[in-house]
This record gives C-alpha cells, sequence and structure tokens, in this order.
C-alpha cells in the first residue's frame, strides 16, 4: 500500500478543479547509487480518478514524471458534497486510494 | 487417479486462455479509450516511433492547443506544465519531452465532462522542445514550447 496523496477538489461555478499530490519515488531506472549500481525504475504508470464513481480521467505515465507527482484538472459539473476519488497502479503492482468530498 | 486439471498441460493452457479472456473483458469494460498501459510508446527512443505507438498520423501545430510553462526551468527535476484545449471534443491530452531518453512523459483521457485543461510536473535531463498533443475527434494537435533547463532533472 503506497503512501497517502493529499487531494483538493473545490467546486466553483459550475466546474469542479481537482488538484492532487501523491507520494511516490517515482524512480527513473537512469540514476545510480553511491556503489555506482544502477537504481531499477519504480514509478506509477496508471492513474484513475473518479467523480461520483464515474471515470473523469485515466492517465498513464512514465518515469519522467516528477518525484512526488502533482496534478491538476477540472471536471464539468460536481456540487459540494459530491465525492472525488483517486488512485494510482505504480511499475510494481502496489496501489493506492483516496477520496475527498468537494467542497 | 489423481490428476489435478491445474497439473495437466492441455488443461492449463485451456484455463488460462479462459481466464486471460475474462480477465481482458473484465478491464475493458470500465476504461474510456485505452486498454491498458501504452509500453511501446513508453518505451519509444523517438518521437516518430511514440507517435507510431500512440496511433498518431500527421499531427498539426493549432492556435487552439496551448502549453503554458515557463521558458526557463531552473530545476529539471520539477518542470510544471498546463495544456489547455479549446478544440471541442477533446479526449486526450499529452506532454512529450523530444530530448528526453523516452519521448513520452505522461497520457491523460479525459472523460466526456472533464475540461481539456490538464496541469502536471515532469522531468526534463537538458533543454528540449515540450509537446502538448491533443486529440480530437480521432485527430491530433499540437502545441510545442522550447524550455530552457539550467539543470538536469534525470543525472545521478
Amino acid at each position: 500500500m503506497g503512501n497517502p496523496m493529499k487531494i483538493r477538489a473545490a467546486s466553483k461555478d459550475g466546474v469542479t478543479e481537482v488538484k492532487v499530490l501523491m507520494n511516490h519515488e517515482m524512480e527513473t531506472g537512469f540514476r545510480k547509487d553511491a556503489s555506482g549500481a544502477p537504481i531499477p525504475a519504480w514509478y506509477i504508470n496508471e492513474v484513475v480518478a473518479k467523480l461520483n464513481g464515474k471515470v473523469a480521467m485515466e492517465a498513464q505515465w512514465g518515469p519522467s514524471v516528477s518525484k512526488n507527482p502533482y496534478l491538476a484538472f477540472k471536471i464539468k459539473g460536481g456540487a459540494p458534497g459530491d465525492k472525488v476519488s483517486v488512485s494510482w497502479t505504480d511499475s510494481k503492482g502496489d496501489t493506492r486510494a483516496d477520496e475527498v468530498t468537494v467542497s | 487417479m489423481i490428476e489435478h486439471s491445474w497439473t495437466d498441460r492441455r488443461g492449463f493452457i485451456r484455463k488460462a486462455g479462459l481466464l486471460s479472456l475474462v480477465a481482458s473483458t473484465f478491464t475493458l469494460l470500465p476504461r474510456l479509450a485505452l486498454a491498458a498501459w501504452n509500453k511501446a510508446a513508453f518505451d519509444s527512443k523517438t518521437l516518430a516511433d511514440a507517435y507510431q505507438a500512440m496511433g498518431v498520423d500527421a499531427p498539426k501545430e493549432s492556435a487552439d492547443v496551448q502549453l503554458l510553462a515557463s521558458d526557463i526551468a531552473e530545476n529539471g527535476a520539477v518542470v510544471p506544465l498546463q495544456a489547455v484545449s479549446k478544440i471541442p471534443n477533446t479526449t486526450q491530452i499529452s506532454f512529450l519531452v523530444e530530448k528526453n531518453p523516452n519521448m513520452l512523459a505522461a497520457l491523460f483521457d479525459l472523460g466526456p465532462d472533464t475540461v481539456a485543461d490538464v496541469t502536471a510536473r515532469i522531468k526534463m535531463g537538458q533543454t528540449s522542445n515540450v509537446i502538448a498533443l491533443v486529440k480530437a475527434d480521432g485527430k491530433f494537435y499540437t502545441a510545442t514550447k522550447e524550455i530552457k533547463v539550467t539543470l538536469g532533472g534525470c543525472g545521478g
């Protein structure tokens, strides 16, 4: 189980803006450790975001997404009290899912 | 005679085939557009290969696609990018970095109610053209911007 995400979802003028900060190393596989041995790649490669259980976005990522990835997007509709959920899967098969209420 | 079906080769193959069929049908259902992580696209080392793996045919530079980013990234490890598309029926937004070891950084499939406005942060090894690639009604459009990197983000 991965580390928790920070998610903010705010409804304004009929649009729900979602901001997500994930907690992940996003190791590229190109770096080497102090002894010169390559550090294996390890990164989030799939992200799914839902509003009230309906898929709003599906992302595919490579290792060149920054460490501790930040993601922001907007969904038409949504109102305070609605649920936004975000889940990710990384290249080792680890997953994390978090949910917030739209404010 | 004790013969467990999983140890029987033919039975195993039959069952495995059936299972994978069931699994693929199941995973296809809730998806928007793409079935699985596009390994070929993310492994591509040239823009042409990445476009081919993504099914991109003759993308057009368009003023209706905007790539919002600063001209200079002081830290290549964290380069904020925002792509906005004003083209109707935009269903997909991708970020590609021409001089990274692999061009494709991130791809976003958007639901019907999702605004074509996505922000993310990516790594850049060196100064490079960055491309926001947008798919709308099956056609591809781009916005390109050179971002200067003063400190690379892929070093070690």
